[in-house]
């Protein structure tokens, strides 16, 4: 038996890996993704720069750490999508292990780079934010255990699941970090929707959140004033809001044109949570929107895509991810146009910023994976009579 | 609900007969369940995916036309303002009886500094300092040149001129707000009843003007009633009388040496405060800061006229009088013994000088000013009828005048009020008071016997108030008061055609940590009514430590400082309060005949 194995080719197991992600990968999302990675960079030229001036720095040394970080990005996206499903998960429920540690540690070891709250490692190069790799590798932990949770016999992932959410939320809180800890907290309820939460606890939780509202709203003058705030149409031109209201009404349909704009000098977070106000003051609504739909793309194709999925843990991972994706584009833009109040959310693949692009590009990686085209069994549905 | 066993037994039991695995019938029967539950959620899944994907979508949809609709729109004028409720800034004016203005609005400019807006702050700083001498530059560009300030006041309020100077600047990140600003117009006069007034809470384009003092803050609410529709305020201070009477006042202080002084002239039917005058004052409208050491009363802030409580000494003989008399222990006529000695629980009480005058009559008691005839009256009174008394006289609490104060003003007096007390308390020693106390107790002696609450505010009928002693009993008080001025200590009081009726008060000062008093510090006081056979108003003169030195030895007592004084000041206020001097009479010796 042994020299008839020794010297033998190795059969190639089914096609190359790269034709057959070629073909199985959602194309359009992925090229959609690489059009924000390039607003990214686009956007950056225009509104790093005065970071950049402020800090002594050559004037475009934040599009050049962009571009590094987004290559790195790429590159685990690119990676992260070639993975198959069980890879995926395998690796991410590691990942999240040591994000979830790294997040229980920070307050010992964490810096607040001068802003008040605890989120951040510092390695002197670089810092790095465990909360932005926490939450992709959260959705896959989550929607593993309620995946298991499925099975006849499996463990009670959902109570599991939510305990672990409850864990993280209070940590994101005590930081305080109350956007990314939303965003987890829907992330979650996300993937408990389409995991089959009864109807009827959806709607009493629904109805209970807006009773504690309006409780909150009569009971407590402090909430009352910021609802009242926010509703108001006046908003103060002397706070980022109105900077960036200013800005998207200075911009118009066609913008003031490149590197004309005027907002990016008078906020401070121009280059991160604002940079769509840049966007607008500079290239107009036709960019604004373009945006808008590259992301309404990436979200509603992943959705649908899904729908056809069989196996619970992808449909629930993959929906998890894409609607946290989604969420946080509509948080970030949400605020500049004030639908939403103010709260500190990059806006994924275009804002600046190494951790959450790199997280960012995982979590995208990892997206596609689950999207990617693979047998759903159609043959045999069809076999025993059920055709789709 | 039926429950299908994973584990059939008529199958298993087959499978046993096969010789087969029971476990693969339960591990088939497991993935069979398994898909079926599977297909169940994927069917379930699919709906709400699509209902995902359909709120994603909208939401997506609901930003991209919110963007539209603000590129849309035209970019707005920067507007500051305060979410949920506007500043009100309109304050009321304050005026005098005759609707004279006293407090007013005048609109004007805030100066501030949007420093990221600012092309060369080390060069505004520099013009700026040249226009504001109080701006240090160097600060004022730091502060400018502060990578975090979005934002900083430079100058609260700026006149016309300076507003222009700052435009000749030329610098964008100045900019200007509008203020309304209080002004008072007369400067120091009624200092002490208007108080002051500063900012509240401000924006750029507005600010909150808030009283801080005096009757602006005791009123502040009613003054900044929107609903008032900027009716002014109508005080019961009479601008003209108000400036005569400081300014006698202020001559006489200085005459007199002293280092205070106060006065109240009161209508003794209506209760209103015609003028009230404490000095040294201060300008309202650059309002002085509070002591930080010392003694807070040296500070021209304080009110001596209200807030400052004093021993008033003789002044308040009469009251133990008037009380006697009306509760028919003795009329005016009926003679006491004054000679020494007099003890009470072994005290013994002296008269001025260790005078001996003797046996008195209760008129003379006052007169002469005499401690043990007085003291005799209160004993026979009682000390419980006295408190009674005075209580009802409002001796006993703050005066309820209508400026923050006031409440500071509370009389001082011994909680045990025992017959010693009484004794000392009927010739004004034990009590402290303030002028205005002594103003509204004087004031119930000359309307006849009832007690009007002292008010700032105009009134333009006869205050209501309680009958404190029958009126025989107050017109036989007047009486006495009349002859100490034509017969006693206050014989400088007299004003001709005005018939001033008054008692002098001269009280050693207390020191300040106790034990005794002062034999070279007094507080000489000087309570009037005028016309005195039937009184409108009544004037209290106080001066603290005053020194009269045109004579041989150095006269402190009330009859030689306060009584000048307020003589001066009674001959020039009667006349501007519209009283016709009355001569009597003529006699035919001064009728001439001009013809033949």
């Amino acid at each position: 038996m042994t020299e008839m194995v020794y010297g033998t080719v190795p059969v190639q197991g089914g096609e190359p890996v790269l034709p057959k992600w070629w073909r199985t990968v959602d194309r359009w999302s992925l090229a959609c993704i690489l059009m924000l990675f390039g607003v990214g960079i686009l956007l950056g030229l225009a509104a790093s720069v005065p970071l950049a001036e402020r800090n002594g720095l050559p004037n475009f040394h934040y599009v050049q750490r962009q571009a590094v970080f987004g290559g790195l990005a790429l590159i685990a996206l690119f990676v992260t999508s070639m993975m198959s499903p069980l890879m995926v998960r395998r690796l991410a429920v590691l990942g999240f292990l040591g994000a979830f540690i790294a997040l229980a540690l920070l307050p010992f070891f964490g810096t607040d780079f001068g802003k008040g709250a605890v989120r951040w490692y510092s390695f002197g190069f670089a810092s790095v934010q465990p909360s932005e790799f926490l939450k992709p590798t959260f959705v896959i932990a989550a929607a593993w255990l309620m995946a298991a949770a499925q099975d006849l016999g499996g463990p009670p992932g959902r109570l599991y699941s939510f305990g672990l959410t409850v864990s993280i939320v209070l940590m994101l809180a005590m930081q305080p970090d109350f956007g990314q800890a939303c965003l987890v907290l829907f992330g979650w309820g996300v993937m408990w929707f389409v995991g089959g939460a009864p109807m009827l606890l959806l709607i009493m939780l629904a109805g209970l959140v807006v009773l504690g509202g309006m409780f909150a709203y009569n009971m407590s003058e402090h909430f009352a004033r910021r609802i009242d705030g926010f509703l108001t149409p006046d908003v103060d031109p002397t706070t980022q809001l109105g900077y960036a209201t200013n800005a998207i009404r200075e911009g118009g349909f066609f913008g003031v044109g490149v590197g004309e704009g005027q907002v990016k000098w008078s906020l401070p977070d121009a280059h991160t949570d604002f940079i769509i106000a840049v966007a607008a003051e500079e290239y107009g609504l036709i960019m604004v929107l373009a945006i808008i739909l590259l992301y309404a793309t990436v979200v509603v194709r992943s959705f649908v895509r899904l729908i056809r999925e069989r196996d619970p843990f992808i449909r629930l991972a993959g929906t998890g991810l894409a609607a946290m994706f989604g969420v946080q584009a509509m948080i970030n833009m949400g605020v500049a146009v004030r639908l939403l109040p103010a709260k500190g959310m990059t806006l994924p693949f275009v804002s600046y910023g190494g951790s959450s692009l790199i997280a960012g590009g995982i979590a995208v990686g990892m997206l596609l994976a689950f999207t990617r085209t693979r047998p759903q069994g159609e043959i045999g549905e069809i076999l025993r009579g059920r055709p789709r | 609900m039926i429950r299908t066993p994973l584990r059939p037994l008529a199958r298993i039991l087959e499978a046993r007969q096969n010789g087969e695995n029971p476990d693969a019938i339960e591990r088939e029967n497991l993935r069979i369940r398994h898909e079926q539950m599977r297909d169940k959620s994927r069917v379930r899944a699919e709906g709400r995916l699509l209902v995902l994907g359909i709120a994603f979508f909208c939401a997506f949809s609901v930003i991209g036309a919110r963007m539209g609709m603000l590129a849309a729109s035209e970019p707005a004028e920067p507007r500051a303002q305060v979410s949920g409720h506007s500043i009100i800034a309109s304050r009321a004016d304050i005026v005098d009886r005759h609707g004279r203005v006293l407090a007013t609005n005048m609109s004007t400019h805030s100066l501030y500094a949007h420093p990221q807006q600012m092309i060369e702050p080390d060069r505004a700083a520099n013009a700026l300092a040249g226009i504001f001498p109080d701006i240090d530059p160097d600060r004022l560009a730091a502060r400018f040149k502060d990578p975090k300030r979005k934002f900083l006041w430079v100058k609260r309020k700026i006149s016309p001129e300076q507003m222009q100077a700052v435009h000749d600047i030329g610098e964008p990140g100045l900019l200007f707000g509008p203020r309304e600003m209080r002004l008072y117009p007369n400067g120091a006069l009624a200092a002490h009843v208007l108080g002051g007034a500063s900012y509240g809470a401000e924006d750029v384009h507005a600010a909150e003007v808030i009283g801080t003092a005096g009757i602006e803050k005791f009123l502040d609410e009613e003054l900044r009633d929107p609903s008032r529709a900027g009716a002014p305020l109508e005080l019961s201070i009479d601008m003209t009388v108000q400036a005569a009477a400081e300014e006698v006042l202020d001559a006489g202080m200085k005459l007199m040496n002293a280092k205070g002084a106060a006065s109240v002239l009161m209508d003794v039917r209506t209760g209103e405060v015609i003028s009230i005058v404490s000095l040294p004052d201060f300008d309202p409208n650059d309002r002085p800061n509070p002591l930080v050491e010392g003694n807070p009363s040296d500070s021209p802030l304080f009110n001596r006229a209200v807030q400052g409580v004093y021993e008033l000494g003789s002044t308040y003989k009469i009251f133990a009088a008037a009380q006697a008399i009306d509760i028919g222990l003795v009329n005016k006529n009926t003679v006491i013994d004054t000679k020494p000695p007099f003890e009470v629980s072994g005290f013994k009480i002296g008269e001025f000088a260790n005078k001996n005058y003797g046996e008195l009559s209760v008129e003379k008691i006052i007169v002469k000013s005499s401690n043990r005839g007085t003291g005799k009256l209160a004993l026979a009174i009682g000390p419980k009828r006295q408190k009674e008394f005075l209580k009802t006289l409002g001796q006993l609490d703050a005066t309820p005048l209508e400026i923050v104060e006031a409440k500071g003003g509370a009389p001082l007096f011994p909680k045990r009020w025992t017959d010693l007390s009484a004794v000392t308390i009927s010739y004004g020693h034990g009590i402290s008071t303030s002028p205005l106390h002594l103003a509204a107790g004087y004031a119930a002696l000359a309307n006849g016997g009832i007690y009007v609450n002292p008010t700032l505010l105009k009134r333009n009928e006869p205050a209501t108030g309680t009958r404190v002693m029958s009126e025989q009993a107050a017109a036989t008080a007047r009486g006495i008061l009349r002859k100490v001025v034509t017969e006693g200590t206050a014989s400088f009081a007299e004003v001709p055609g005005y018939h001033v009726g008054g008692k002098t008060g001269t009280a050693d000062k207390p020191k300040e940590r106790g034990g005794g008093y002062y034999d070279d510090k007094v507080i000489a006081t000087f309570a009037s009514i005028f016309p005195a056979h039937d009184p409108r108003y009544v004037l209290i003169v106080t001066l603290d430590e005053p020194v009269e030195t045109s004579g041989k030895k150095p006269r402190r007592t009330a009859g030689w400082t306060a009584v000048p004084v307020a003589a001066e000041m009674t001959g020039r206020i009667a006349p501007l309060l519209g009283l016709r001097p009355d001569f009597g009479e003529p006699g035919l010796e001064k009728i001439f005949s001009t013809s033949r």
